[in-house]
């Protein structure tokens, strides 16, 4: 059974009609990647799946269950994580107080006015399997908003690693990243999906990191689906080269 | 929370707090001072409980602490003639009222959030000054007094003995405040303090926003309530000026002149406001005047409150 089923999903803003038609299934155990010139309706459409705004038309099944107007916190509670373009995270808190917000929220403990000492152990050992997965332990005592660009990036993905995941929504993770930072973080996604076996769905720009990673990868132009599968498929695609040629000449001349 | 500062200025505050009584008269307080001093620091912490860690601001809680009043004296003069059970419905009072408002408004945030508890602080400061039957309108609640406690062996003679009721006053702070400590150290407080850092990545972590937010904001009126219960006990009067809008800004000016980051923030603000008061009010009627120039300084050079600069570099 697939882990994510998407029918028909469309999104109207007023007038504007942000994705068109869209379905698209994800087994578990893959790495999908969301492709698509800007303005494509890539963000709506993982906004969709994660809970922002239901679709206006179409459904979402998530694991079996349909999940389309849940809130995010019930999508989360299901067994979906994100992260998110900007990244978010606590800025003034360390990297391990950070990171013990989402164990103990994981836990079920989010509600819980004090922790005896079986619990305490337990959020610790987490923080510190987390910390170990993110290679984030010499900075654990450090205030997060003072760490580079990528290192926020991987406490956010370990935070959403907390949740225990059955799919991780990844938006444009290497944004803003310069080339040693987009390397790193393209391990770190590997390692997470490949030793945790986990399913991973992430939007992105930087071509390098989607062809590296990706086992399928879905093209979005114009709000519809423009091409599917894997990598050397979508490279060879002649559809796909036109969308993003036809981008590309259009951006020189607007440069000219 | 943690670190060996916060541990001296717990140590701090409560060796002040225990002896005040004895050495406030020789730098120029009295005993009535002191205990008007920690019944609003009690309400302008509750305040910050929902301001300063939960980061949603409301204009409104003179309501809760007026309904605390008033609850306490009506129960008193009119049902039971009892101290603790007064005191008892007056909390109660004001947290069934938190609540409801809560329950009304929390889907509003920021401004709009304020907005909404300024409106209905201002319904029960109109309900309070004009149901004169009851709440004896203009003229407040007076022509009753609080009563000594009767624990069967003994009595506590709250109401002869002012010293007796600074410390019953103190035991009430002690546990409201202990208990909004013991809360922020665990993880309903890191759930708190995780919504006013960035609300979107709580909600994405599986923090149900709303219910945490209300459940602080009953908290904070609960005890906003009790801080009431306890100046209508200090005066034997309730004035409806108790629930007026003023007070409620007066309990947020506190709150962030002493720093609305750190947990003693609040009592330091309250303290400096009512002695700035008791000794400018006695040489001129504009006293709020220097106040606000005060209160204007600290948050220019003081961007998080005169403790909150200070504490500024201690991390959870």
């Amino acid at each position: 059974m697939s882990l994510l089923q998407i029918d028909h999903v469309s999104r109207h803003f007023g007038k504007l009609i942000a994705v068109k038609d869209v379905s698209l299934t994800v087994e578990p155990g893959e790495l999908r990647a969301i492709i698509g010139p800007n303005g494509a309706g890539k963000t709506t459409f993982f906004n969709m799946i994660s809970g922002f705004f239901p679709p206006t038309t179409g459904t979402i099944r998530f694991d079996g269950e349909d999940i389309t107007r849940l809130t995010p916190e019930q999508r989360v509670a299901r067994g979906m994580a994100r992260t998110f373009q900007i990244t978010e995270i606590f800025p003034e808190l360390s990297v391990a107080g950070n990171l013990r917000i989402a164990v103990e929220s994981a836990a079920g403990f989010r509600m819980k006015p004090w922790l005896n000492g079986v619990q305490k152990k337990l959020v610790a050992e987490r923080i510190d399997e987390l910390l170990t997965l993110g290679n984030l332990t010499a900075s654990a005592n450090n205030e997060v908003g003072a760490l580079s660009h990528g290192d926020q990036r991987a406490v956010e993905i370990m935070m959403a690693m907390a949740l225990r995941p059955k799919i991780l929504l990844l938006d444009e993770p290497a944004a803003g990243m310069g080339d040693q930072e987009t390397y790193d973080v393209s391990r770190l996604i590997r390692r997470v999906h490949r030793d945790q076996k986990l399913t991973i769905m992430l939007v992105e720009h930087d071509m390098r990191v989607v062809f590296n990673l990706a086992d399928r990868i879905m093209v979005l132009a114009e709000g519809a689906l423009l091409a599917e599968g894997t990598p050397d498929e979508i490279a060879q695609s002649d559809v796909v080269q036109q969308a993003y040629l036809g981008k590309e000449a259009d951006l020189g001349k607007e440069a000219a | 929370m943690n670190g060996l500062k916060q541990h001296y200025a717990k140590i701090i505050v409560w060796a002040i707090l225990l002896t005040i009584p004895y050495w406030f008269t020789y730098v120029g307080g009295y005993l009535g001072l002191a205990n008007e001093i920690v019944i609003y620091a009690l309400a302008a912490m509750a305040l910050n409980f929902l301001l300063g860690f939960t980061g949603v601001l409301s204009f409104g809680h003179a309501a809760f602490f007026g309904l605390g009043a008033y609850g306490t004296a009506l129960t008193i003069k009119f049902l039971v003639p009892s101290t603790l059970v007064g005191l008892a419905v007056g909390v109660l009072t004001a947290t069934v009222a938190g609540m409801i408002i809560g329950a009304l408004i929390i889907k509003r945030r920021g401004v709009y959030f304020a907005m909404a508890t300024i409106a209905f602080g201002q319904l029960f400061f109109f309900i309070a000054n004009r149901w004169n039957s009851v709440t004896g309108g203009d003229d407040g609640v007076g022509n009753w007094h609080r009563l000594p406690i009767n624990l069967g062996f003994a009595k506590i003679p709250l109401f002869h003995n002012s010293l007796v009721y600074y410390y019953f006053t103190l035991l009430m702070f002690a546990l409201a405040v202990g208990a909004m400590g013991l809360l922020l150290d665990g993880p309903f407080g890191r759930s708190l303090m995780a919504i006013r850092e960035n609300e979107r990545r709580a909600r994405f972590l599986g923090i149900n926003i709303e219910l945490h937010v209300w459940i602080s904001f009953v908290i904070s009126t609960a005890i906003c309530g009790l801080a009431g219960g306890l100046l209508a006990l200090l005066d034997n009067f309730v004035n409806p000026r108790d629930l007026r809008f003023d007070l409620s800004g007066v309990l947020v000016v506190m709150a962030v002149m002493g720093g609305m980051r750190s947990f003693w923030g609040p009592l330091l603000g309250a303290a400096i406001f009512q002695w700035l008061r008791e000794v400018l009010s006695s040489h001129t009627p504009n006293w709020q005047t220097y106040i606000g120039i005060v209160f204007v300084l600290v948050v220019l050079f003081f961007r998080r409150g005169i403790l909150g600069f200070k504490l500024s570099t201690v991390k959870s």
